[in-house]
């Protein structure tokens, strides 16, 4: 499944309203480690078709990353039922992303 | 069986395999995390010859795709140990194990942290090690840093245009770090320093929430913040090196210019030498040499 961009607006609909578990990317361009994890996401991304992938700019949108407590970048929140149920922050290979989705 | 592993893909374990490719060699990098090392981190570098501004990212990957493009293996896996073996050494990863005739440590430094409870559960939840990095979640929140070094003072200045409060804690009663700096922050409104103190608990239910504080008479306090930056220096990883290569005192692995160990075979790239120096120009400099001599290393094998 493509990754899609998360903004306040479409943030109830597409991440806490969603049928599906929820892999909510939270980043920023300046930040390094997030731009290393860009690709990993896109593979998991590929290889998943049932996982959706939302991207959270926090320069653009810091009142979702006030709101989720994201103290760090890249911070990673997996969504179900419109609640968290699992959290990492830093760099996480496409193999480490496919377990911490799978847990 | 290869003829050079490097552990570590920093700047200096990254150059140290661009010099071995171009010398032919079979060369294998074992990296725990990602490629780059602390330079991703850096926003902007602006001392690296050549280079008016690069940002690390950019830096790092185009050193990866370099060493790539020359035809280096990487494996992304964490090196737990390395053994001498008869004809050669082995390098034990969380994975597997790899055997090279030749290796090249080249694992930089890691973050020194107070060694306090909760202090690694809440890091990305409060705790962080680097102002720059994670700065810019801290709009409007208290935050305190840890430490009396430069880092320290300039992590406390750059909080200072995003925080709300900055108190920034420190030890002693003076600080070592540039006094100008210090001058500058005494003169921000929003900073408050706390001498003569250290923190002696991290507190919070599922984020940081208060820190304890205790003074040099022992008397303790709690101040309410959301973010703790601790920036009380860098040390060597090179625990898992000690029962093969010498380290001195402080943990760095001893070796002249040459890069060369204690140990035949085993040579060190970069921040986890014995140095005067710690810069990228240094780091990659170190790739360059280490590599040269583990090359010169196994011509003499032959």
């Amino acid at each position: 499944m493509s990754i899609i961009k998360g903004e306040k607006n479409n943030f109830d609909e597409e991440v806490l309203k969603s049928k599906e578990m929820v892999l909510v990317d939270f980043n920023a361009d300046w930040c390094g480690p997030c731009r290393m994890l860009a690709p990993e996401l896109e593979k998991l991304a590929e290889a998943n078709d049932s996982l959706k992938i939302v991207s959270v700019n926090i320069d653009n949108e810091g009142d979702l990353a006030t709101q989720y407590n994201v103290f760090s970048i890249p911070c990673l929140v997996l969504f179900k039922d419109g609640k968290e149920i699992n959290r990492s922050v830093g760099f996480k290979s496409s193999d480490e992303l496919e377990q911490f989705v799978g847990e | 069986m290869y003829d050079i592993i490097i552990i570590g893909a920093g700047p200096a374990g990254m150059t140290a395999a661009i010099y071995g490719r171009r010398a032919l060699k079979n060369v294998l990098v074992v990296e725990a995390q990602t490629y780059g090392g602390q330079i991703i981190n850096t926003l902007d570098i602006e001392n690296f010859p050549s280079e008016m501004h690069i940002s690390g990212f950019d830096f790092a990957t185009k050193l990866y795709e370099q060493a790539k493009e020359l035809g280096t293996n990487f494996v992304f896996e964490k090196c737990i140990a390395i053994k001498n073996k008869k004809n050669c050494k082995e390098v034990i990863t969380s994975k597997g194990s790899y055997e090279g005739k030749s290796v090249i440590l080249a694992t930089g430094l890691v973050n020194r942290t107070l060694g306090l409870e909760k202090e690694k559960e809440f890091i990305g939840l409060g705790v962080s090690y680097c102002a720059t990095c994670d700065g810019a979640l801290y709009k409007n929140r208290d935050v305190a840093v840890v430490g009396g070094g430069n880092t320290a003072l300039e992590d406390a200045l750059y909080l200072s245009n995003i925080a709300k409060t900055v108190y920034l804690i420190h030890r002693r009663d003076t600080f070592r770090g540039d006094s100008l700096e210090v001058e500058r922050l005494k003169e921000k409104e929003n900073v408050k320093i706390v001498y003569n103190s250290v923190v002696t608990n991290i507190l919070g239910n599922d984020h940081l929430e208060r820190i304890e504080l205790t003074d040099s008479e022992g008397a303790t306090n709690e101040i309410e913040v959301s973010g703790l930056f601790i920036a009380i220096g860098k040390v060597p990883a090179n625990d898992i090196f000690k029962d093969v290569v010498e380290l001195d005192k402080d943990g760095y692995i001893t070796a002249k210019e040459d890069c060369h160990t204690s140990e035949k075979g085993v040579f060190v790239a970069g921040d986890n030498r014995q140095k005067l120096l710690r810069q990228l120009v240094t780091a990659t400099s170190d790739g360059a040499m280490a590599a040269t001599e583990a090359i010169k290393y196994l011509r003499n094998l032959d």
